[in-house]
């Protein structure tokens, strides 16, 4: 299990981010995608505590980051879903929480992964991010997770418990 | 442990109760009941936290100074071998679905023509089940081998994979050929109906290509009833409406609505070749305060629905005058 837990972890992400990038885009609404890599790290947050969607939100960010065709500095996913790991991770009511309090979270967590990645990039004056375009994906996007997460993060959080059975202590 | 000595014997035996709770309090606290692990937790929280957010900044600042060719560059292209093909991949198992979507919009639209076309539609409907997508896609190869016919340019055809989302705030695709077609960096990406982008990197069978429309593009652009020259900046939007403002080099020239702007060419056809239509002037402004105008040009190629594109990778010059103007041009 050493090493296979890590393996299904990385399969996962990948999964994750090909989906995102190669499927979801042909669901886009004004080109908004829904963030399937966010709910996945909110789910191992809420199952698994902040400190594991933190490192997850990294290293999921960083593929979101570098898989094609993005081309914005490299990071900025990774900062805003390792924010989003924490957040959920501190907001989290343990593993059977009410639903509406997950949805709360991706709610919240969505915000401020969408916000830090498009404050990073007004930060960094890179290029088609000022606060109007900001503005208009901003709902869109959370809404659009919201949305979704009725399909994805039960699954998701199913496949986190079933990853690591030892309950973590709250 | 005071409490212990306490100097009233009516005070002590009501206090030997709180004594021994507070005992077990402290041994639970000693064996991890329940404060010792949360604060653990936290540590541990804070420690994935502060190297999440130090790992991610140091990526920001390497990649932010070191563009375009920063140490990042590397790791984009070893995700583009993983992701690439998983994106194609992903994209060949969905296209049927995503086609039949598409079929079902086209035929939406013909029945609104449907009195014109009443007697036709029993033969349309029977060749849109044959396929009316793969009859356009069809078309699409054979308007973008007349290219290569007309401009002697050679062309590697590729489909879109993936489209990068408006969250992304760019505006750039992902397109199933790569260096082992033939697909370079830097290189022109047309379609059917004119300039598309450029390639910003190429794996082994995929590439990424920056479109005009993004926010980052300038292509060189001229026009062609005046031959005036100018810059083409994509204003980056991130819906249907996505289009060029063209800066005139010449601040004199007046561009006139319906002008056709072709490519000006860069040195040695990379990243743009010449004489590539890009698109028609829709709107001609004053600019504030000097004498010059921008113009607002809608481009040829429809950008929210790409699909059949092809890559020059020949660059041969065309004949005409455009091949001597890039010379003398950059």
């Amino acid at each position: 299990m050493i090493v296979i837990r890590p393996l299904i972890t990385l399969l996962l992400v990948l999964v994750t981010v090909t989906v995102q990038v190669g499927l979801f885009t042909k669901l886009s609404i004004a080109g908004v995608v829904p963030d399937l890599a966010l709910l996945l790290v909110v789910a191992a947050a809420i199952v698994r505590g902040p400190a594991y969607g933190t490192v997850l939100g990294l290293f999921a960010g960083l593929a979101v980051d570098l898989a094609p065709p993005a081309d914005g500095i490299a990071g900025r996913w990774a900062l805003a879903l390792a924010l989003a790991g924490w957040l959920a991770g501190q907001a989290r009511g343990g593993a059977r929480q009410p639903a509406v309090a997950t949805v709360a979270t991706v709610a919240v967590s969505s915000l401020a992964a969408t916000s830090v990645y498009a404050l990073s990039g007004l930060v960094l004056s890179e290029p088609g991010i000022d606060v109007a375009s900001t503005l208009e994906v901003l709902p869109i996007a959370l809404l659009y997770d919201v949305a979704i997460t009725p399909l994805v993060v039960p699954l998701a959080m199913l496949v986190w418990r079933w990853l690591d059975p030892t309950p973590v202590r709250w | 442990m005071s409490l212990l000595r306490s100097p009233s014997r009516g005070a002590a035996t009501s206090l030997v109760r709180p004594i021994k709770l507070s005992r077990t309090t402290r041994s639970r606290a000693r064996t991890g009941q329940p404060l010792g692990p949360d604060r653990d937790q936290n540590r541990q929280t804070r420690t994935a936290l502060a190297i999440s957010v130090l790992v991610a900044l140091t990526l920001m600042a390497v990649d932010a100074t070191g563009r375009p060719n920063s140490a990042v560059e590397p790791l984009r292209i070893g995700a583009a071998e993983v992701f690439g093909p998983l994106e194609a991949g992903a994209d060949a198992a969905v296209r049927p679905v995503t086609d039949l979507a598409s079929l079902l919009v086209h035929s939406r639209e013909l029945q609104a023509d449907n009195t014109r076309l009443t007697d036709e539609n029993a033969g349309l409907r029977a060749e849109l089940a044959t396929g009316e997508v793969d009859r356009n896609r069809l078309a699409e190869y054979d308007a973008l081998a007349g290219i290569t016919d007309r401009t002697g340019f050679k062309l590697v055809n590729a489909q879109v994979v993936a489209i990068g989302p408006a969250q992304a705030f760019r505006r750039t695709v992902t397109i199933n050929a790569g260096t082992a077609e033939g697909v370079k960096k830097d290189r022109t990406v047309v379609n059917a109906a004119g300039l598309v982008g450029r390639v910003l990197r190429a794996g082994r069978h995929t590439a990424t290509v920056l479109l005009v429309i993004d926010a980052g593009s300038v292509v060189g652009g001229r026009l062609d009833r005046s031959m005036e020259l100018g810059f083409l900046r994509g204003n980056g939007s991130l819906g249907a409406d996505g289009r060029l403002v063209l800066d005139l080099v010449d601040p004199d020239s007046v561009p006139v609505n319906g002008d056709t702007i072709v490519t000006w060419g860069s040195r040695g056809g990379s990243p743009y070749v010449p004489g590539v239509p890009v698109g028609t002037v829709r709107e001609v402004q004053a600019k504030a305060g000097d004498q010059s105008v921008t113009a607002t040009v809608e481009p040829f190629a429809d950008m929210t629905s790409l699909d059949v594109v092809g890559v020059v990778t020949g660059t041969r010059q065309p004949r005409g005058t455009s091949g001597g103007a890039v010379g003398g041009a950059q």
